[in-house]
């Protein structure tokens, strides 16, 4: 499924400085890995060395949080946008 | 943008401030509009080269959070600027709800008695600090009420203009309470998490924007240490035991706890063992749920309480707030919307105190932890109220009201038997 994906500003060093860029995957998992073999590095950045989505990173599919989802195992469906946020902020 | 943003700082723009640095991986980067970690996402701190400093000095400076000027991430001549000059609210000796609980040393720390009648003025008061010496174009924020009233009121008083989102099902008080300062309040539909990311969006796209519990977060964050400074001082410099606090995003309550680390540290009060314990609505209480689980993540909820101003689902410091109460040995607990609306009524009738819902959280809390045995009820305790009961007339509206309504005539006075 081609998706695309929104960078937040820290992460925009890997897509030369672009903050939408475009993504393959029929799960946010497999998007995560694509987004890999396009941009090197910015898997470890978004998951930790155990492969699970780090605590301080809030992921979106469309406007719902994969946490509220299926994490990683979400489902992307062809067109949809995937956000990529900092947790930390608000409050 | 960094070296820009180096280059464009007067000296000493931050205080005693030297860096930033993460506190989940430890890496450091420059003083700037940053709040996450470009390693690891994690939230950035504020790192000090801190001063020697006596308690006379605090004592000699003003009625207001700049006392603590060089504990904060803001220049010396700060008491000088267009600020709304917030803080060194009271600290009451609490002795009617004190044996209402059975708590022998009870105070509350009022913080409704700020400029915008919220803890938020101090939080503001730091951010509008750093959004100036960063020279920001906008002032703004996300925010569940008592934060969009501080930034639409400091913003009018420094002279930088403010844009301000909020949840559009508010309450009405914090929404005209943020109007009058403001004519770019945005009334989002969603609740306060969405209103939070699109924020965060903005941010990420507009260059020049502070917003205040976003990019320039880990300078505002700073503000609620004054919080516990101000306990300790007002007690005659020592921690209380206990020390209960409401928890949102959770940045209040790890701040204070970072307070009394910093006082210990800085030699101004003695060291002791202390207890922190977390308060919630039960419509909203991820964080209590985490503890109770024994978990260290805390799994996001979409909220349902009449608390509006704790009603982050997705709290930011919900993991450290985890941290601080199990290092400290207390307790994160929740009460439902009828425990938070008989809590504002108890401090109300018992103390003359009249606190917005989240103050009937923590007196709810306050009181569920005492009777449990979860707090010892014979150590010097603490609880806050952060917020105007003012701002949220709806959660007791129905609950109080004239005893009688009679002619104005003493017959028909003695006749309504009110004495």
């Amino acid at each position: 499924m081609a998706v695309s994906v929104r960078v937040p500003t820290i992460l925009r060093t890997y897509t030369s400085g672009e903050s939408e860029v475009g993504a393959e995957g029929a799960t946010l998992g497999e998007v995560i890995d694509d987004l890999e073999t396009r941009y090197a590095g910015i898997r470890s950045r978004v998951l930790d060395d155990a492969g699970a989505l780090r605590r301080f990173v809030n992921v979106y599919v469309g406007n719902d949080d994969v946490r509220f989802l299926d994490g990683l195992a979400t489902p992307t469906a062809d067109g949809v946008q995937i956000s990529i946020i900092p947790a930390v902020a608000g409050g | 943008m960094s070296t820009l943003v180096q280059d464009r700082l007067r000296a000493g723009a931050f205080g005693n401030a030297v860096a930033l640095s993460c506190r989940e991986c430890g890496a450091t980067q420059e003083l700037g509009p940053f709040y996450a970690c470009t390693e690891c996402f994690g939230p950035l701190e504020i790192s000090y080269d801190y001063p020697s400093i006596t308690r006379e000095q605090i004592e000699a400076g003003p009625a207001n959070i700049w006392r603590y000027q060089p504990l904060l991430p803001v220049p010396a001549d700060i008491a000088e600027s267009p600020n709304t000059e917030p803080g060194f609210t009271r600290l009451i000796r609490a002795a009617n709800l004190g044996r209402e609980l059975g708590i022998d040393r009870l105070w509350v720390k009022d913080d409704s008695g700020n400029p915008t009648h919220s803890f938020k003025d101090r939080v503001v008061a730091v951010a509008l600090s750093a959004a100036r010496e960063l020279g920001s174009k906008v002032f703004a924020c996300p925010s569940t009420g008592n934060l969009a009233n501080a930034v639409a009121a400091a913003g009018a008083r420094a002279g930088i203009p403010t844009v301000v989102f909020i949840p559009h099902d508010l309450e009405i008080p914090k929404v005209v309470a943020s109007a009058i300062y403001t004519n770019r309040l945005v009334a989002v539909r969603g609740n306060y998490d969405d209103v939070n990311r699109l924020a965060s969006e903005i941010a990420g796209e507009e260059d020049g924007w502070a917003f205040v519990n976003v990019n320039v977060r880990p300078y505002y964050g700073e503000g609620s240490k004054t919080l516990g400074y101000e306990v300790a001082e007002q007690l005659g410099w020592h921690i209380p035991d206990q020390t209960v606090i409401p928890v949102a995003s959770g940045s209040q309550l790890t701040k204070v706890d970072k307070a009394y680390q910093e006082l210990i540290r800085l030699g101004l009060v003695e060291e002791k063992p202390y207890r922190i314990f977390g308060a919630q609505a039960t419509g909203c209480s991820p964080v209590a749920q985490a503890f109770r689980d024994g978990h260290d993540v805390v799994r996001p909820v979409r909220p349902d309480t009449i608390a509006k101003s704790l009603a982050i689902g997705n709290p930011a410091d919900g993991p450290y707030v985890l941290d601080v109460v199990r290092r400290t040995g207390g307790v994160v607990a929740d009460v439902d919307d009828e425990q938070v609306r008989q809590g504002i009524e108890l401090l109300a009738r018992t103390e003359g105190v009249f606190a917005e819902t989240a103050g009937g959280v923590t007196i709810g809390v306050l009181k569920q932890l005492a009777e449990s045995g979860a707090l010892d009820t014979s150590a010097e305790t603490v609880v806050f109220n952060t917020g105007d009961g003012l701002k949220t007339l709806d959660a007791v509206a129905d609950r109080v009201g004239p005893a009688a309504t009679i002619d104005a005539s003493y017959e028909a006075f003695t006749a309504a038997g009110i004495i």
